[in-house]
């Protein structure tokens, strides 16, 4: 096997990661400080690649859609918090999941009631379809260089959020004591409200930067979503940490496999998950807080 | 005082709501008697996957059986019968489809059947269907229909299958283009069916197989897989995979730069693909249909305009094969004169026809009906499902797209009559 | 003051006549609640006559049967379960490959199909009993869908995603006699005698010392376990248990369908009995089989009338979760013990 072919493996591994990495994020962060466990994240991944392609039907912008799924996502997770979410505290801590569980079939035939079963087309923007040659080796599709460095950003970005500001501090305080937090006066609640925005726009952009590499329809956040379970618990769930390195390494692991025996792609990722298990129970990073 | 008439109150609400949850209950029980008619009406029971990623293409099923019977009761229906066309919802979910198949069978005592879209539920509404002795008109792909152990009196098969689709598109790239195959197999029935198809094939054009990569079905990232293709240099790309997955291969191959390098070839290039897909991404790949609506044969061009007219849109592949396989079992009726499956089967048997595409053939050992295969390319059009042009048809003709009788389990000088129940 | 005494003497006679006037509706609830068995049984031995069509009422009690697994695992231990579609799947696939490849008798079939169940479970649940709440959700999950890619590509064996086809028709031979049961309401009625079987050994495994050593440790683990209580072997015994059930379902669904297809292995499937058994009440008998019931009602009547039915299900479904998450029948018992204080 050339190494070439090896080395754009490991490329197409890194693109393939991120989006894992993007949705992880979203989940680990929710369940992190939430310990709600949204069960509808596929579904909110699903929305944003949607609400992309309606953002481009009437602006015909691609920009201004990346800008806008985010938005509209972490909005419409702001509404379910309070709505859905917000009244199971207190009880059983598989409520939420289980209705998580519910409103994605919702979500999905909302979709469908709307825009029909059948596939949506969705191209990159002109200025990222044009393949771009790496170290002179062979050629790579930008958009997915794009990809690559668009969820860099978003990892710093978030970054910068936990440790330098009053509000992250607010949060990470929040994953490790909620009860000291709310000793010093602070409305976890809100914080609460907050995050399960933000996670959902993590899905949401995740969504959009996935329409133009697949195919856009209703039931596409259904296999994802299992996969990223699968990811945020090799991970470790909570850790935002371990859902960078659980993203990559799942997506590199998918993709080097392919390579080498393409049957066993889907299965790998369940395997790593069982042997990682098997030898740290709570995954990678743990239950510690965030950042950790 | 008040506190006895709080305690009515509610009494009464509760016994009323109790008494209102009985009645509902009661209601469970609809009694499925018709009136008592002149002539009772010819049911025929229609799962197809409403629901589900390919909602649209059973749509076009739907369209093309309800236009065959529309046709068919303005010429005073089957026998003197009305025929009612009733259409279940199979969730593309092979248990569920199982479960509509009793229902329209226990419940609404269907006489006949088609429809499915997947393979696995061709195959399991088959299974009911040779349970309870109903005729059964499969209108999609699959293989394995005209096969024992499946196959039966019972079972009629319009469609192209993987086999025939194959013959012809390997018919077709081997001669124009070069020898070097490669093929991205989806990793379940279908795809193995299709490349094992081209294979065949390609050995009397001496090919050289440089390559299969198996991807699992539900792919969505084909990145990994372009650099193995890459590196194989081949002439000719085949996507032996469906629906979404085609799609999504389709777009990431044009994005990786391989349309510069090779021919891709989809054996069945849907157009919900092709719409789906986009025309940037489609633009130049070719591939193998059962039909296509701007086809200049005459009756196509007859079912085109009274499918239009009844539809206010083109029919796309899977209303043809609906409209046909329809069509064909109600007249089969008639000219059998009753619903005896053997009669029924001998006046399907051997019959030659042209419903919509051109001349097709009831072969008796399997009542799989030979067909032609169009050859189409992608092309930016005028109009909304202005997508493709017809660059080729195959002929079918002499059953030398088949799979022979004896390959598939059945006997070259007989009729299928096996699985035949008493009543 | 003379008032308040008064009135204070009313609100005593109102709550006597309240309590006397226990309305013959929660005595009834009250009734069928202490016995729910017999309940059961006279229920579903009209049901068939009174639901639109016979496949429908048996659909429903296959599935009841499967909740009914599943509760023992949830409602009875409290462990969410993401992943029983395994036992199931298995259950179906086992029951079906023997009756085609080993041999024509359907009690073996079914009996195959349990112990694959049951066989499922305990490994399964060695692997995962450790981890408790989400993690143990997760993991159950993970795994399920692992046997689901191993079916789907072991195809010589499972059909791969065509389905398990050619399951034969074989009559049932008892006391040396074959009888054919696949008409509907011979096959409900066949149905209905496993169903009934497996209610009975739950009545009598919950009603006995471990039955209760369940609850306990559902109610408290650690207050259990200092009891001295082995926990995790506790609730792995009851996963396998719930295994077993769920596997009979399954094999009885492949006798039903004569067929079976690769979706049983599937997600979706582990999340419809997760559905079922919160709509209808967990911790009941009666529950799993209101929960089966209304849920696939539910989904007939509406399929026929919206592509879109799914909507109201989920609907249905976090309605449910939000406001009565005892389900359908544990409302009402709550609602009727209410009363009577």
């Amino acid at each position: 096997m050339e190494w070439t072919a090896i080395v754009m493996q490991l490329f197409t591994g890194l693109s393939l990661g991120m989006l894992y990495v993007l949705l992880a994020l979203g989940l680990s962060i929710i369940f992190g400080l939430l310990t709600v466990v949204n069960f509808a994240h596929g579904a909110m991944y699903m929305w944003g690649a949607f609400a992309g392609v309606a953002t481009v039907a009437i602006t015909g912008n691609f920009w201004l859609a990346l800008l806008i799924s985010p938005l509209v996502i972490g909005g419409y997770g702001l509404l379910v918090e309070r709505t859905l979410i917000r009244p199971l505290y207190g009880r059983d801590i598989n409520y939420p999941l289980l209705l998580t569980f519910g409103l994605q079939f919702i979500m999905i035939e909302i979709i469908r009631i709307f825009w029909g079963t059948s596939d949506r087309p969705f191209s990159a923007p002109a200025s990222l379809s044009m393949p771009v040659e790496i170290l002179g080796i062979f050629y790579f599709p930008s958009y997915r260089l794009f990809v690559i460095g668009i969820t860099l950003m978003i990892c710093i970005v978030l970054w910068i959020f936990l440790e330098k500001t009053n509000l992250g501090l607010v949060i990470r305080a929040g994953t490790r004591d909620p009860l000291m937090v709310r000793a010093l006066g602070i409305d976890m609640r809100r914080i609460w409200w907050l995050v399960f925005g933000i996670g959902s726009a993590l899905a949401g952009i995740a969504g959009i930067l996935a329409a133009p590499i697949r195919s856009v329809f209703p039931e596409m956040g259904i296999a994802m979503l299992v996969e990223c379970f699968v990811v945020v618990v090799v991970g470790g769930m909570g850790s935002l940490k371990g859902a960078i390195l659980s993203g990559i390494i799942m997506g590199e692991a998918s993709s080097i496999t392919t390579l080498f025996y393409p049957q066993m792609a889907d299965i790998v990722i369940f395997l790593v998950m069982a042997v990682v298990l098997l030898i740290r129970p709570s995954g990678l990073f743990g239950k510690a807080g965030l950042l950790e | 005082m008040s506190s006895n008439k709080r305690v009515t109150r509610r009494e009464f609400l509760k016994r009323t709501g109790v008494i209102g949850g009985m009645a509902a209950l009661g209601g469970f029980y609809t009694p499925k008697k018709s009136f008592a008619q002149a002539k009772e009406a010819l049911k025929l029971g229609l799962p197809i996957p409403l629901t589900g990623p390919y909602g649209t293409e059973a749509k076009d099923q739907q369209a093309g059986a309800e236009l065959a019977v529309a046709e068919i009761n303005a010429k005073g229906g089957v026998l003197g019968r009305k025929v009612e066309l009733l259409i279940r919802d199979d969730k593309l979910k092979a248990d569920e489809a199982a479960r509509r198949a009793k229902e329209l069978i226990e419940s609404e005592h269907v006489e006949l059947m088609a429809g499915a879209l997947s393979a696995a539920n061709q195959l399991s509404i088959n299974e009911q269907c040779k349970l309870h002795g109903i005729p059964y008109m499969s209108i999609s792909q699959s293989n394995e229909i005209t096969m024992r152990p499946d196959n039966s009196v019972y079972t009629y098969h319009e469609a192209l299958d993987p086999h025939m689709t194959t013959q012809a598109v390997g018919e077709y790239v081997g001669k124009k283009y070069g020898k070097r195959w490669y093929f991205l197999t989806s990793d379940y029935a279908y795809g193995w069916q299709m490349t094992d198809g081209f294979r065949r094939k390609g050995k009397e054009y001496g090919i050289i197989d440089v390559g299969e990569t198996k991807h699992p079905l539900g792919t969505s990232d084909y990145s990994s897989y372009m650099p193995r293709i890459l590196a194989a240099k081949p002439d000719v790309l085949f996507l032996d995979n469906f629906g979404k997955d085609q799609i999504n291969a389709v777009k990431q191959s044009t994005a990786f730069g391989l349309k510069k390098k090779m021919q891709i070839v989809c054996p069945v290039l849907l157009m919900s693909s092709r719409l789906g897909g986009g025309d940037e991404a489609f633009d130049g790949v070719i591939g193998g249909v059962s039909f296509y609506w701007e086809s200049n044969h005459p009756t196509a061009k007859e079912f085109v305009k009274a499918f239009q007219k009844m539809h206010g849109r083109p029919p796309i592949d899977y209303a043809g094969y609906a409209y046909s396989g329809v069509k064909e079992l109600l007249t089969g009726v008639i000219r059998a004169g009753g619903l005896d499956p053997v009669a029924l089967a001998t006046a399907i048997e051997g019959r030659t026809y042209d419903n919509y595409k051109g001349e097709q053939w009831w072969r008796p050992c399997d009542h799989q009906s030979q067909q032609d295969v169009f050859i189409i390319r992608s092309k930016k059009g005028k109009g909304e499902y202005d997508v493709f042009e017809i660059i080729a048809t195959v002929s079918g003709k002499g059953e030398r797209l088949l799979r022979t009788c004896v390959e598939v389990g059945q006997d070259p000088d007989k009729p299928i009559r096996s699985g035949l129940i008493k009543k | 003051m003379k008032e308040t005494a008064i009135e204070g003497i009313l609100e005593i006679e109102n709550q006597k006549a309240r309590v006397q006037k226990q309305g013959g509706w929660q005595r009834l609830v009250e009734i069928v609640s202490r016995n729910p068995l017999v309940f059961i049984f006279a229920f579903f031995i009209i049901f068939p006559f009174i639901v639109p069509y016979k496949a429908l009422a048996t659909q429903i009690i296959i599935w009841g049967l499967f909740a009914l697994g599943y509760n023992v695992c949830l409602g009875y231990t409290g462990m969410l379960s993401f992943g029983h579609a395994a036992y199931f799947g298995m259950g179906a696939y086992t029951a079906g490959i023997v009756l085609i490849r080993l041999l024509e008798n359907i009690w073996f079939a079914l009996f195959c199909g349990l112990l694959m169940g049951a066989v499922m479970a305990f490994i399964l649940g060695y692997l995962c009993i450790k981890r408790r709440g989400i993690y143990f959700a997760m993991l159950t999950l993970a795994f399920a869908q692992l046997l689901y890619f191993v079916g789907f590509q072991w195809v010589d064996l499972t059909g791969g995603d065509n389905g398990l086809r050619n399951i034969p028709a074989v009559p049932l031979s008892i006391f040396g006699l074959s009888i054919d049961i696949y008409s509907p309401l011979r096959f409900y009625f066949f149905v209905l005698f496993f169903v009934a079987l497996s209610l009975l050994a739950i009545n009598l495994i919950l009603q006995s010392p471990f039955g209760h050593v369940l609850q306990a440790v559902r109610e408290n683990d650690q207050r259990a376990k200092s009891c001295g209580y082995e926990t995790s072997n506790i609730r792995w015994l009851a996963f396998v248990i719930s295994g077993a059930i769920s596997g009979l379902a399954g094999g009885l669904y492949a006798l039903y369908l004569h067929f079976v297809g690769i979706e049983s292995l599937y997600w979706t499937t582990s999340g419809q009995v997760v559905m079922m058994t919160l709509l209808g009440g967990m911790g009941s008998f009666i529950g799993p089989f209101i929960g089966a019931g209304v849920f696939l009602y539910l989904e007939d009547v509406l399929s026929a009338i919206t592509p879109n039915w799914m909507i109201f299900l989920g609907t249905v479904f976090v309605l449910c979760v939000l406001f009565f998450p005892a389900g359908i029948w544990g409302t009402i018992i709550d609602l009727t013990a209410r009363r009577k204080r």
